[in-house]
């Protein structure tokens, strides 16, 4: 008998009762939540489970929402049973000042690096890893560049001095008319120091 | 202690009995830039760590302030061995999230450019695999035709390494005569190469005794380490997401799954190799398919979706609504439905998955990509313990480890 969606669901809530909310099924995936210090249990009663068997951990990640008090950083599994092809999603809300959530490594090594990754974007802290460190970015690194209070540079800004890249405190500026844009501004740039009469110096 | 020997160290001064070996990041065998730090018992492997990261461009991060469409060209940069599988990869997740329907011949003509694109993947891997195990003949030869395809890539997008392929809803012109002329000239020709190829490998008795045994993994191990794609393949796992979630049509399409069953290089090898033959039969089917389209069905080549394919340019010049659209377009206008979407592709190396998160805005609220790559990597350290080091690098291009995928 196929697995469906429903007994997935009903399965569950026979396990866990109500500590499982918010069951969904955007674009047809069973997704809920469960509260952060029954992530593991769950999991592996998932795993072990005869009729169950989500023994494929497909992705591991986390979402930031700045928004919501007290839940501010969401981890989502997404778990595949290879043997009756049906996956699920299940999300994990903790708080930004303490994000612990329970390691998946005992369950799925997979997890080990996608643990790492998320660890290294978010800063969730994987209890019980056996390997917790930075992944992609430097180790001396700070902070969690993923979170949602590093915006990207702003693309408009105009302080910035990147005339190495084609870009002049005016904007955009490409090599050619660089120097008549220099000059007609009044700046001794370097293309205009560069240039064989002298004008601007006598000028000045 | 023999009594001529001439260095004389004091008593103990010898701890370590062990060589530390950087292999990479920049060193030919890698074919990428990672780095494996390799504890050496002489020329057996004791232990092996893998630093990763060193080309991170962080594209999640940049996916999050650029509108949908613009976000094609980080996908290509992901497997770029592949990277028409990417491409048709996110522009099937949007279209997914906005509900968009494509055309039938659509769907077919984007098998025949992924099935192309696996070739393409598969070639390469395989062709390197040979160069590392001494036989530098057979990659230059197949070159020749991964330069075909490429050709079939620019007659259909105009470029060849990252595409940029395809728009949300389709493509964004239909394909052109050279482009199914160089379709028929690689269906025609390629057989034969591949059957040179295999001949010059398969029975090859250096190359098997090179490859046979060398970096096994079990079934189950590769399972529980997220392997997919030709590697768990080839571990005896008959997982494609082409068969067990069908998109872009493959439900269409009749194939056959080659599996190996203990999952070493050798079998790595022949699995990658019977999935190229699979592929060149898709993509005949394809082709058949595409052709039966006559009068204005054989012109489709996108789907209605007016907020997100841009409008002609013709149109763009004399219609109000046209200018409208394409500017809302260009500029990244057009508001996103929320909605939380996971879709998956098979990609050269295994499932790439898109993890998509809208809440209204104009650019996604948060997007993931599944590498598979990131995921298979770290079972290395298991696959090569206890092996000879020459195995250790033929088991890391068997892997198919490309860095951009890794680091995205």
């Amino acid at each position: 008998m196929a697995l469906t969606n429903e007994t997935i669901k009903e399965r569950l809530k026979a396990k866990f009762g109500d500590e499982l909310s918010n069951f969904e099924e955007p674009y047809g995936l069973l997704t809920f939540e469960a509260p952060k210090d029954l992530n593991l249990k769950i999991m592996q009663f998932l795993f072990d489970d005869e009729e169950l068997r989500f023994q494929f951990l497909t992705d591991l990640t986390a979402v930031h929402y700045p928004g919501q008090a007290g839940r501010e950083l969401a981890v989502v599994y997404h778990l595949h049973n290879l043997t009756d092809n049906i996956r699920l999603r299940m999300k994990v809300f903790a708080p930004i000042a303490q994000p612990d959530v329970f390691t998946a490594t005992q369950l799925y090594s997979s997890a080990n690096w996608m643990e790492r990754e998320t660890f290294d974007f978010y800063g969730v802290n994987f209890v019980g890893h056996p390997n917790l460190k930075r992944i992609l970015n430097v180790d001396e690194m700070t902070y969690f560049p993923m979170r949602k209070e590093f915006p990207l540079e702003d693309q408009t800004r105009i302080d910035k001095d990147d005339a190495m890249f084609g870009r002049g405190p005016g904007g955009i500026v490409s090599p050619v008319d660089a120097k008549v844009r220099t000059s007609v501004a009044g700046q001794a740039g370097p293309l205009n120091t560069a240039d064989p009469g002298g004008a601007t110096s006598d000028q000045r | 202690m023999s009594v001529d020997q001439h260095i004389k160290l004091p008593e103990g001064s010898i701890e370590k009995t062990t060589t530390t070996l950087n292999l990479g990041p920049t060193h030919p065998a890698t074919h990428g830039v990672f780095q494996n730090i390799l504890e050496l018992d002489g020329e057996r492997i004791v232990s092996a760590e893998q630093t990763v990261g060193y080309i991170h461009r962080a594209f999640e991060k940049l996916a999050e302030r650029r509108p949908l469409y613009q976000i094609t060209t980080l996908t290509d940069r992901l497997n770029y061995c592949s990277s028409p599988i990417n491409n048709m990869g996110w522009h099937i997740t949007c279209e997914k999230l906005l509900g968009v329907k494509t055309p039938k011949r659509v769907d077919y003509l984007r098998v025949i450019i992924m099935e192309l694109s696996r070739i393409s993947d598969h070639l390469i891997c395989n062709s390197v695999v040979g160069v590392d195990s001494g036989a530098f003949t057979g990659f230059l030869y197949v070159m020749q035709y991964r330069e075909l395809i490429y050709e079939i890539y620019e007659e259909v997008c105009g470029s060849r390494l990252t595409t940029n392929m395809g728009r949300i809803g389709g493509f964004e012109r239909n394909f052109t005569n050279a482009a199914f002329e160089k379709l028929e000239k690689f269906l025609a020709e390629y057989p034969g190469v591949l059957r040179e190829f295999e001949n010059m490998f398969t029975r090859n008795r250096i190359f098997m005794e090179r490859t046979i045994g060398a970096g096994p993994i079990s079934a189950e191990r590769a399972l529980n380490y997220g392997f997919t794609g030709p590697n768990l393949r080839a571990a005896g796992v008959d997982y494609d997401v082409r068969v067990h979630t069908p998109y872009s049509s493959y439900e269409d399409f009749q194939f056959d799954i080659p599996v190996g069953n203990t999952g070493d290089c050798y079998d790595r090898f022949l699995v990658r190799n019977g999935e190229m033959w699979q592929s060149l039969k898709i993509i005949e089917d394809a082709y058949r398919k595409v052709k039966e389209f006559k009068g204005t069905d054989a012109d489709v080549y996108h789907a209605d979706a007016p907020a997100y394919y841009l409008p002609e340019k013709k149109d763009v010049y004399t219609k109000m609504e046209a200018l409208i659209w394409h500017f809302k377009i260009v500029m990244g206008e057009t508001e996103i439905p929320p909605g939380e979407v996971y879709q998956s592709v098979e990609g050269g190396n295994g499932e790439v998955g898109y993890y998509l998160i809208s809440d209204g805005g104009r650019t996604p609220y948060r997007l993931h990509f599944r590498r598979p790559c990131f995921i298979y990597y770290q079972a290395y350290s298991e696959l090569t313990k206890g092996s000879m080091l020459s195995d250790a690098i033929i088991t890391m291009s068997s892997l198919n480890l490309i860095a951009g995928e890794m680091d995205a």
